[in-house]
C-alpha cells in the first residue's frame, strides 16, 4: 500500500477548494466523501441536479458547479459514497465503500467534515414528521420533494430564510415563519455593524435583506419572540404547534421544521484527539487551529465548518490554505504572495460573521430544555434525568453517558452532546471547557463485525 | 401525498423498492428516506427503549433515526443509502443498540 500525500475527508467547499490545489501542484490526493457526488451541503448534486431545481436553489449553488469542474480537472482520485469511519493521528484512514472496508494511509490529513445543524431539543421534537430545516432543504436539493399542505420553519439563522425564500421560488405559499430570536438580538449585533461594513460583508448583509424582502412581499406570516414552544400530535397525522409570541398561538400543521443555527461536526476531530475549543460567540466548540489551519495534531488539518462555522467561501478558501501549507510541508514551492492574498481574502469574507453569529445566536433557555424534553434521542434520555445525575455529582458528558447511556446509542452522541456539555456548565457552575465533550471512539459511522472479520483475512 | 415532487414525473415503468411488502416507486437519485418521504411515510422505525415511532430528523447522516432494515440487515440509515429496485426495506422495531451500531 503505498503512502498518499494528502487524504481529504469530505468533498464540500472546503474539500473541494484543497483537493485541487494539492492535486493542481502535483501532490498524490485521495478526496472520499460519503454522498454520491462532489458538493458538500451547499453544493449537493451540483452535477447531477435538472436544471429546474437549480433554479430554485439560486446562484450561490449554481456557483459550485466551476469548482466542482476545477476538481474534475485536478486530478485529484476522488471515492464518493465512500465513508471514513477511523482515522488515525499517523495519517491511517479506513474507508467503507460498496466492495467494503480498506485502509489508505497519507503523510497529510485534511478534515473537510464541514457542519451540523444545532440540536434543538424542545417538547416534541422527537414525532415524525418534526426535521431540521436543514433536512427539509436536503430534500429539495437531493429528491425535489416539497412538503404538501402547512409548514411551519420555527427557530433562527439564515438557513431558515434562505429555505423559506426557495419555498416560495418553488410556489409555496402555506408557510409560516416562528422566530426564536429574542427582541434584543438586534441592538445586541449593532457594535458588529461597523466592521460588518468591511470587506465582502455588505454582500452577506444585501443578501440576508434581499431573503427577508422576498418573504415580506409574499406576504408570509411572520411570528416574533417565539418561546415555550411544544408539539404535540394532532390526531390524524398532523401536528399542533404551540408557542407563546405576541399572546398564545396553537397552529395545526403538516410538517414543521426546526432550525438554530449549523455547528462544526467535530466528531472525527474529537476521534483523533484534537485540542477543542468553546466559542462563546458561535455557542459551539471548535478544534484548536494554527494560522496555517494546522490542528493541534501536526498532520492534521482542518479547514471549512468543520473548524469553524464560516460559511462556503471562506471554506473554500480555507481549502486552499490548508493545502499551501501542506505543499511547503511536502516540500513544494508556494508563492508567499498567493498566500497572503487568499489569507486576505478569507477574512474579508468572515467581516460579517460576528454580526450574523450575534444576530441569530439561540436563546439560552433553547440551549438547556425542561425536565421532561428528550436531549438524547437514541436511547431517550430526559433532561429531568440528566439534570438529577448531574446534581447528584456526575461529572460531566462522559460520566452522564456511564450513568444514563445518554451519548451511547447509535448517533454517538452527535445529537445530546451539546446538550450535555450546556447542561453540566449549567449545573456545576464550570465553563464550558471544563464542561467538556463527549470522548468519541471508532468506529465513527456502523461497520459490522463480519466486514471487519473479512478485512483481518485479507491483510497478510 | 405529503411532498410534492417537482421533477417531471417519472416514466410508468420506473424502478419499485419493496417497503412493508408494498411495492413503491421511486427516481434514480433518491435515497431510501427521500423514496418513503415522497410515498408518505412517516414513521421509520420504533425505538428500542419505550416503543416511540420515529422519522428522519437530520437527513445529512448524523441522527440515525432514520434507521430502517434493509434486505435484511438491520441499522441502515435511510438517509445516506441509495433506493435501488427491488430492494426490501422494513421498519425497524426495536433492534441493537450499542454506539458501534455493528449489524449482523
Ligand atoms: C444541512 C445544511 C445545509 C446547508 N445549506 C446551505 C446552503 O444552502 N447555503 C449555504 O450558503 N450554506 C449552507 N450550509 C452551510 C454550509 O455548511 C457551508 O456553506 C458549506 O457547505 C461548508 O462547506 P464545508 O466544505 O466546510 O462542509 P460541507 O459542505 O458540510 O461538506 C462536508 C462533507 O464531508 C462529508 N463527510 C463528513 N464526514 C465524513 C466521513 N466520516 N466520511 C466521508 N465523508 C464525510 C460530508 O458528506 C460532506 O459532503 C448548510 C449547512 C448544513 C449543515
Amino acid at each position: 500500500m503505498s503512502r498518499w500525500d494528502a487524504i481529504v475527508i469530505g468533498a464540500g467547499p472546503a474539500g473541494i477548494g484543497g483537493a485541487s490545489l494539492l492535486a493542481e501542484r502535483g501532490a498524490r490526493v485521495l478526496l472520499v466523501d460519503e454522498t454520491p457526488g462532489p458538493g458538500g451541503q451547499i453544493w449537493r448534486g451540483i452535477e447531477t441536479v435538472p436544471e429546474s431545481r437549480a433554479a430554485i436553489l439560486g446562484p450561490d449553488y449554481r456557483a459550485g458547479a466551476a469548482e466542482v469542474a476545477r476538481l474534475r480537472a485536478s486530478g485529484a482520485t476522488l471515492a464518493f459514497s465512500t465513508e471514513a469511519w477511523r482515522v488515525e493521528p499517523d495519517g491511517t484512514v479506513w474507508l467503507r465503500d460498496a466492495g467494503g472496508l480498506r485502509r489508505e494511509a497519507a503523510r497529510h490529513l485534511l478534515v473537510a467534515t464541514g457542519a451540523m445543524e444545532r440540536p434543538v431539543p424542545l417538547p416534541g421534537w422527537t414525532l415524525p414528521g418534526v426535521t431540521t430545516i436543514g433536512g427539509l432543504q436536503i430534500l429539495l436539493k437531493r429528491e425535489g420533494l416539497l412538503p404538501r399542505g402547512p409548514l411551519a420553519l420555527v427557530g433562527t439563522g439564515p438557513l431558515v430564510y434562505l429555505y423559506a425564500a426557495q419555498c416560495l421560488t418553488a410556489g409555496k405559499r402555506d408557510l409560516v415563519l416562528v422566530d426564536t430570536a429574542r427582541p434584543g438580538a438586534m441592538l445586541a449585533a449593532l457594535p458588529h455593524l461597523p466592521r460588518a461594513l468591511l470587506g465582502h460583508g455588505p454582500a452577506y448583509l444585501a443578501k440576508g435583506a434581499g431573503l427577508l424582502w422576498q418573504l415580506r412581499r409574499a406576504g408570509i406570516a411572520v411570528h416574533t419572540n417565539a418561546r415555550q414552544i411544544g408539539i404535540e400530535p394532532d390526531g390524524d397525522g398532523g401536528l399542533v404547534l404551540r408557542f407563546l409570541g405576541r399572546g398564545r398561538h396553537r397552529l395545526r400543521l403538516s410538517r414543521i421544521g426546526l432550525h438554530e443555527g449549523v455547528i462544526p461536526e467535530t466528531h472525527l476531530l474529537r476521534s483523533l484527539g484534537c485540542r477543542m475549543l468553546w466559542s462563546a460567540a458561535a455557542v459551539a466548540f471548535h478544534p484548536a487551529r494554527d494560522r496555517d489551519l494546522c490542528s493541534s495534531l501536526g498532520h492534521v488539518h482542518v479547514a471549512g465548518d468543520a473548524g469553524g462555522v464560516g460559511g462556503a467561501m471562506v471554506a473554500l478558501l480555507e481549502g486552499r490554505i490548508a493545502a499551501m501549507a501542506i505543499l511547503e510541508r511536502l516540500g513544494h514551492q508556494v508563492d508567499p504572495l498567493l498566500v497572503s492574498a487568499t489569507r486576505r481574502a478569507r477574512r474579508a469574507h468572515l467581516a460579517a460573521r460576528p454580526l450574523i453569529e450575534r444576530l441569530y445566536r439561540p436563546a439560552p433557555e433553547l440551549l438547556t430544555p425542561p425536565d421532561e424534553v428528550v436531549a438524547c434521542r437514541c436511547e431517550e434520555v430526559r433532561c429531568g434525568e440528566i439534570r438529577a445525575s448531574l446534581a447528584a455529582g456526575a461529572a460531566g458528558p462522559n460520566q452522564l453517558k456511564a450513568f444514563l447511556r445518554c451519548g451511547m446509542g447509535p448517533c454517538q452522541g452527535r445529537i445530546c452532546g451539546p446538550t450535555l456539555a450546556q447542561l453540566t456548565a449549567r449545573i456545576r457552575g464550570v465553563t464550558m471547557e471544563e464542561a467538556g465533550w463527549l470522548t468519541v471512539r471508532p468506529p465513527l459511522r456502523p461497520v459490522s463485525v463480519g466486514e471487519i472479520a473479512a478485512l483481518a483475512s485479507e491483510e497478510p | 401525498m405529503p411532498f410534492i415532487r417537482l421533477d417531471p414525473p417519472t416514466p410508468e415503468a420506473g424502478p419499485e423498492l419493496f417497503f412493508e411488502g408494498r411495492p413503491l416507486r421511486f427516481r434514480p437519485g433518491e435515497t431510501v428516506a427521500g423514496a418513503l418521504m415522497a410515498a408518505g411515510v412517516t414513521a421509520f422505525r420504533e425505538t428500542p427503549v419505550s416503543g416511540a415511532a420515529r422519522g428522519p430528523w437530520c437527513l445529512m447522516g448524523a441522527c440515525f433515526d432514520c434507521l430502517v432494515s434493509i434486505d435484511g440487515q438491520d441499522n441502515q440509515r435511510a438517509c445516506m443509502v441509495a433506493a435501488r429496485a427491488g430492494m426490501k426495506v422494513r421498519r425497524q422495531i426495536g433492534a441493537r443498540r450499542d454506539a458501534a451500531g455493528a449489524g449482523k
